[in-house]
């Protein structure tokens, strides 16, 4: 039924790391990232889960921080892999949960066994799994931005270009500045909302330049940051999260648009 | 007693900078002359990124052995005939260096770019006092006329265009012809070096900052691409080096490692123009140098550092890397952080030195996209420290009472699982609701700071648990 290119062949059992903003805002990107995992043969589940504690601990508050991991620890520690479809809230767990338990060997063990098993989604399509295509069709350009965390606590770069050159019909234009960061940064953009929009202001700029009338990345609150600054400016630029592309699962609005504003 | 801040101010000195077009025409400049230069330069180099390894561990090492260093240090700078002094603080190095200036009946003294007599604040004191300073460097100078701080660690005035510093000339330096042509920047340079020229000759003393300072030899080294540091510094009778303790490094072999990573982080150079050495004063047969020759170490919050997180802070070398890949830095400059170190590097050195009750903001202001860390050829992992500094905001109550309850109330319930997908049912069922015809909100209680600038997307209304459980429960296990 798929045309996936596989070097594994076992199934392995993938706990789905929804990530807040997905559940809350866009469930659909985690049922495209399901698609996409059980295309590439894995078992997948989605266990009860709340929030890894990210929020809590950009902020600086490490208790209730611990408090969360530890929950995150528990739920997902028996599956084979965690996958994220975001960048940041991957590299949370992959690269902040073990520094969190720096002074605490027991819980660090588990952070550290939680950590090599968690993957933000298309590295872990490509790297761990070597798909190397998808069966998905996109008629047009899309612009790809590297969200932070990614692309510098993960090295997400090339794993989601990788796939998109296998969707039919779609070219991938870059835009300057791709790996420059959209002004997002959580908290942050509500904290120093001046400056935070300033950065998404340079951004934007840089996906118009481009012409491509489709705006990819893979972290929600990054796309929803430019997603609202570009309805904001009345530019009629489309804006998915790249799951949503590679299983080819358009059909909902793009991010900030309404139902009857579907593509056709 | 350092010099004054505004870092408490941040938000609006950032307000300031955004709405300031000459400001905003100047730091585009900034994003684009020194990443590349950067980035072709590092490229060029194959071991790059092992010498940015080599670079940290030569600092770390000699962090960890910073007291042994300091000693054996100051004794090779006696046995080559020269005097240190060391100030705990800043008042301590402004009396100090007075001290000297006045042994040495100074009149005028002339300076080479140094970030630690920012920090001490020693023009002011210096002119208070009777003695005029003069800055050769020609960033400095254009900033000591306009009586600013340095908006950039190595680009003092970087938030300038040309065009305000033909003003600033045509202002001072009134004995030059009025009509004279200013329109090139190369007749703004050559102005300010035959003014200058003049100032060199009437120097009793020299003062210089120090890129490094070597255990094993005495000397101090300045790197510098105008010249003007040798000037400074061979001219005047007396030369005084203002270091601070962390600019130790133990031997001349581990100068020319970090020689490497410095100006191609700084500014894409393989080597800037001038590499000085100077070790004690003019020895007999020496054809030039000073008579007396003075290094002043001063501490002023350093040695508090060692042992604890901010240690890596430490290993700075000052090349301002961190700030020229910076988005805040972009979108606001330097002055906006209010004190004497701006950007990334500022974000985290700042609080330790002046205290976190006052430079609280800095370490917030960042996204964390790890851009700095990224480039920083002594890999100080900034983004990690500026959050140990909200750590340490958030124990001692600093942080804003409404982040705190806000993510109170968000921890409270996402420690309860069975509450958090009922809260967040309701509340996406709410929202996609509201949100349904738009696709998006121009305007949401709460979330005012973003909705100034960009419209807050609807959500789809059912949560992804939800409609997981709904279509995929029993089925999957
Ligand atoms: S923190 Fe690193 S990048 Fe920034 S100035 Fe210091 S050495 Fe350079």
């Amino acid at each position: 039924m798929s045309d996936l290119t596989m070097s594994r062949p076992e199934k392995p059992r993938v706990g789905l790391f929804v990530t807040c903003l997905v559940d809350l805002m866009r469930p659909s990107v985690g049922f495209a990232a399901v698609k996409l995992l059980e295309d590439a043969g894995c078992i997948v589940e989605a266990p009860v889960q709340t929030c890894c504690g990210q929020p809590a601990y950009n902020s600086g508050d490490r208790g209730t921080t611990r408090d969360l991991a530890q929950r995150m620890i528990e739920t997902f520690q028996g599956f084979d892999y965690v996958v994220a479809p975001s960048g940041s809230c991957a590299g949370m767990i992959k690269k902040h949960y073990p520094e969190l338990f720096e002074e605490d060997p027991n819980w660090r063990a588990k952070a550290d066994a939680l950590a090599v098993k968690t993957y933000e989604l298309t590295s872990f399509l490509v790297d761990v799994l070597g798909v190397t295509q998808v069966d998905a069709s996109f008629e047009g350009a899309v612009t790809y931005h590297d969200s932070c965390s990614g692309l510098r606590e993960l090295g997400v770069k090339s794993q989601p270009r990788k796939l998109l050159a296998s969707v039919k019909g779609l070219t991938l234009v870059e835009m300057n500045d791709s790996d420059v960061c959209c002004g997002f940064g959580g908290t942050f953009a509500v904290k120093y909302s001046d400056i935070s929009g300033a950065i998404v202001d340079a951004k934007v700029k840089n996906i118009e330049a481009s012409h491509a009338p489709t705006l990819l990345a893979g972290d929600l609150g990054c796309l929803m940051n430019m997603a609202g600054k570009l309805s904001r400016d009345g530019k009629p630029i489309e804006v998915r999260h790249v799951a949503e592309i590679l299983a080819s699962m358009t059909d909902e609005p793009a991010i900030g648009l309404a139902k009857d504003a579907l593509r056709k | 007693m350092t010099v004054h801040t505004t870092s408490p101010q941040f938000k609006q000195n950032a307000a300031r900078a955004l709405h300031d077009p000459q400001l905003q025409k100047a730091l585009n400049n900034v994003k684009q002359g020194f990443i590349d230069k950067r980035r072709a330069a590092a490229d060029k180099l194959p071991e790059f990124e092992a010498l940015r390894d080599s670079a940290r561990d030569i600092k770390n090492h000699t962090l960890e052995h910073l007291d042994l260093y300091l000693e054996a240090y100051e004794e090779k700078v006696k046995a080559s005939g020269g005097h240190v002094h060391f100030a705990r603080n800043a008042d301590e190095a402004r009396e100090i260096i007075l001290k000297i200036c006045r042994d040495a009946g100074a009149k005028t003294v002339t300076k080479g770019k140094s970030m630690i007599s920012e920090e001490i604040g020693i023009n002011h004191h210096l002119e208070a006092n009777g003695i005029r300073p003069v800055e050769t460097d020609l960033g400095e100078y254009i900033i000591q006329l306009r009586n600013e701080m340095p908006s950039h660690i190595i680009a003092p005035a970087v938030h300038l265009n040309a065009s305000q510093v033909e003003q600033d000339f045509r202002r001072v330096h009134t004995h030059l012809d009025a009509k004279r042509d200013l329109s090139e920047p190369v007749q703004l340079l050559s102005e300010a070096r035959a003014v200058l020229r003049e100032r060199f000759l009437a120097a009793d003393v020299g003062i210089t900052g120090a890129n490094f300072l070597v255990a094993e030899t005495g000397t101090s080294i300045i790197v510098t691409n105008e010249g003007n540091g040798d000037l400074t510094q061979i001219l005047p009778r007396t030369h005084i080096v203002l270091a601070s303790i962390e600019k130790l490094v133990p031997t001349l072999e581990d100068v020319s490692q970090l020689l490497r990573v410095l100006a191609r982080s700084a500014t894409g150079q393989e080597m800037s123009v001038y590499t000085t050495f100077s070790t004690g004063p003019r020895r007999s047969g020496d054809a030039d140098g000073p008579e007396n020759y003075h290094v002043v170490l001063i501490d002023n919050g350093r040695s508090a550092m060692l042992g604890t997180s901010f240690e890596e802070m430490l290993r700075c070398i000052r090349c301002g890397a961190c700030m020229n890949h910076c988005p805040v830095y972009h979108a606001v400059g330097g002055h906006a952080y209010g004190w004497v170190y701006p950007g990334p590097m500022g974000a985290v050195l700042t609080p330790s030195l002046i205290g976190v009750d006052k430079a609280g903001h800095l370490p917030n202001a960042s996204t964390f996209c790890g851009r700095c860390e990224s480039v920083c050829p002594v890999r100080i992992p900034l983004p990690k420290l500026m959050r140990h500094w909200r750590e340490r905001e958030f124990e001692r109550h600093l942080t804003p009472a409404s982040v705190r309850s806000g993510l109170g109330l968000w921890g409270f319930v996402a420690k309860r699982p069975a509450l958090y997908r009922l809260a967040t049912r309701a509340a996406m069922a709410t929202l996609g609701f509201a949100g349904r015809q738009r696709g998006r909100f121009s305007w949401l209680p709460l979330a005012k700071g973003w909705t100034k600038y960009r419209d807050f997307p609807a959500p789809q209304g059912e949560t992804f648990q939800a409609r997981w459980k709904r279509e995929r429960n029993g089925r999957a296990a």
